[in-house]
């Protein structure tokens, strides 16, 4: 079971409001895709929920287990948030691959050193980690050696090494040739058929509307419109989420 | 004196040149990364007086602080400069004047470690912040990022720099004479004097470069090494 709920995040940087109060929920399972247009705050909302930015208010948990109560004042330390970062994967838009190891040791690095299991069965889930995003030939390459579209995709082994509830994707294809993006959609949609609940920021709306069960709009900090993608791309009911679907599916 | 006796009188200065060099690169190496660390701290009052350190250390001649080093203990501190030291690594360098090498060592090993440090701070922040938090998100703490991603990444950068500084310090060594230890400079200048013999001070010249080659081809080799990955 992993159900996350998300009430009321805000999120400031210095007097710039980011976030102004977002709540949802997601059940296990579901895939939940998030457009907006830039600076709308969708990065900083996958970023809040890796704990890679501490919200100001709000509270994140997953199921029953509160992970972050802004209200509670109690501060996190270091442990606590490693433990809840573990809940999550992320996968950066601009991958950040480890360069000095190859893809097989990107993907055993962090359950080697976190202790996750002996180092033959380690070695092996990566294995088949590797073969699943289709990379097996390349398990002893250096990212270096690599397209955009594998590193991406060595990334997604990486993130799935930890078992996390919640994969969440920032923008994963933005830095990629366009002859490149599918092989990295088509990933994502088989872990979508795998039963991965996952948060994906994109701006490819074609995949959004095709792989998701939610889709959110976000503009300027707030949840502007939530719902399924028929509701959203063929019934949007806000001003807002027209005119940016409209921008954004333009053909010219 | 025949072309080996000179040869064999030079090695003798010479012995004493690459001490200062291996210790100030094994004590000023490692020191230089603490330095490097509190100029990067968020605790703004260690930071500005790292800053200033630094700022002192490498700003005035490396030989005034050979100076510092050699008279201050005297002239503030009242303790007399040894010249029976008994270091037990001294005891093949035939140095009488063994108490004469403690300064300079301190003095190389301080300087040079501000340099490093400013090295090693250049290395650790060109390192993009994407590293640290990939990283992060996989539940790692700081350390293990820091050992296990960054440092290799930042180690391939700082090479050329840091051979420069170790290519340098070689010659660097030459400055121990001003106050009179006899490297190999020294001991030339001293054939020169008591045996009027000049040639021997442009011979010195020899061994610094057959040192330094060396130093090429294994830093070249470090860096040939770190060549498998882009970082």
């Amino acid at each position: 079971m992993a159900n996350l709920h998300i009430k009321d995040i805000y999120k400031n940087f210095g007097k710039t409001e980011v976030l102004k109060g977002i709540s949802f929920t997601l059940n296990e399972g579901e895939v939940v895709s998030i457009i907006g247009s830039s600076g709308s705050g969708k990065t900083t909302l996958l970023r809040c929920l890796n704990f890679l930015e501490t919200p100001d208010r709000g509270v994140i948990s997953i199921d029953d287990k509160v992970l972050f109560d802004g209200d509670a004042n109690i501060k996190l330390d270091d442990d606590e948030i490693r433990e809840n970062r573990l809940h999550f994967g992320l996968v950066f838009q601009s991958f950040n691959l480890f360069p000095q190891y190859s893809v097989l040791e990107n993907v055993t690095l962090a359950p080697k050193l976190l202790k996750k299991g002996t180092n033959e069965d380690i070695e092996q889930k990566a294995k088949q980690l590797i073969e699943q995003v289709g990379l097996t030939e390349k398990a002893d390459s250096y990212p270096c050696q690599l397209s955009g579209g594998q590193q991406q995709r060595v990334a997604i082994a990486r993130a799935l090494a930890l078992n996390p509830d919640i994969l969440c994707f920032d923008e994963p294809t933005s830095a990629l040739d366009p002859e490149l993006t599918g092989e990295v959609l088509r990933v994502i949609k088989e872990l979508k058929i795998a039963g991965r609940t996952m948060i994906v920021v994109t701006h490819e709306m074609e995949f959004a509307k095709n792989v998701s069960d939610k889709i959110i709009f976000m503009a300027d900090g707030i949840i502007e419109e939530i719902g399924t993608p028929q509701e959203i791309f063929e019934n949007p009911k806000s001003e807002k989420t027209k005119h940016f679907l409209q921008n954004s599916l333009e053909r010219i | 004196m025949t072309f080996l006796q000179v040869t064999l009188f030079l090695w003798e200065g010479f012995k004493l040149s690459l001490l200062i060099f291996a210790v100030t690169l094994l004590c000023g190496a490692p020191l230089g990364l603490p330095i490097a660390f509190c100029s990067m701290s968020k605790f703004k009052p260690l930071k500005y007086i790292t800053k200033v350190f630094v700022w002192i250390v490498r700003g005035i001649p490396l030989m005034l602080q050979i100076f510092i080093f050699y008279y201050a203990p005297g002239l503030v501190l009242n303790i007399p400069i040894s010249r029976n030291i008994n270091l037990f690594f001294l005891k093949n360098f035939g140095i009488e004047n063994m108490g004469m090498i403690v300064p300079v060592l301190v003095a190389f090993a301080i300087n040079y470690a501000c340099y490093f440090s400013e090295i090693y701070r250049g290395g650790i922040e060109s390192i993009s912040q994407g590293q640290y938090e990939a990283g992060y998100v996989l539940g790692l703490t700081k350390f293990q990022v820091f050992k296990n991603i960054v440092l290799k990444q930042v180690i391939k950068r700082i090479v050329p720099p840091m051979s420069n500084e170790i290519i340098t310090l070689i010659k660097d060594t030459a400055l121990a004479n001003c106050i009179m230890l006899p490297e190999i400079i020294m001991k030339a200048g001293e054939l020169a004097s008591r045996e009027m013999l000049v040639w021997p001070l442009f011979y010195t010249g020899v061994f610094y470069l057959v040192f330094v080659g060396l130093l090429t081809i294994i830093l070249g080799r470090v860096e040939k090494k770190l060549d498998y990955f882009k970082a």
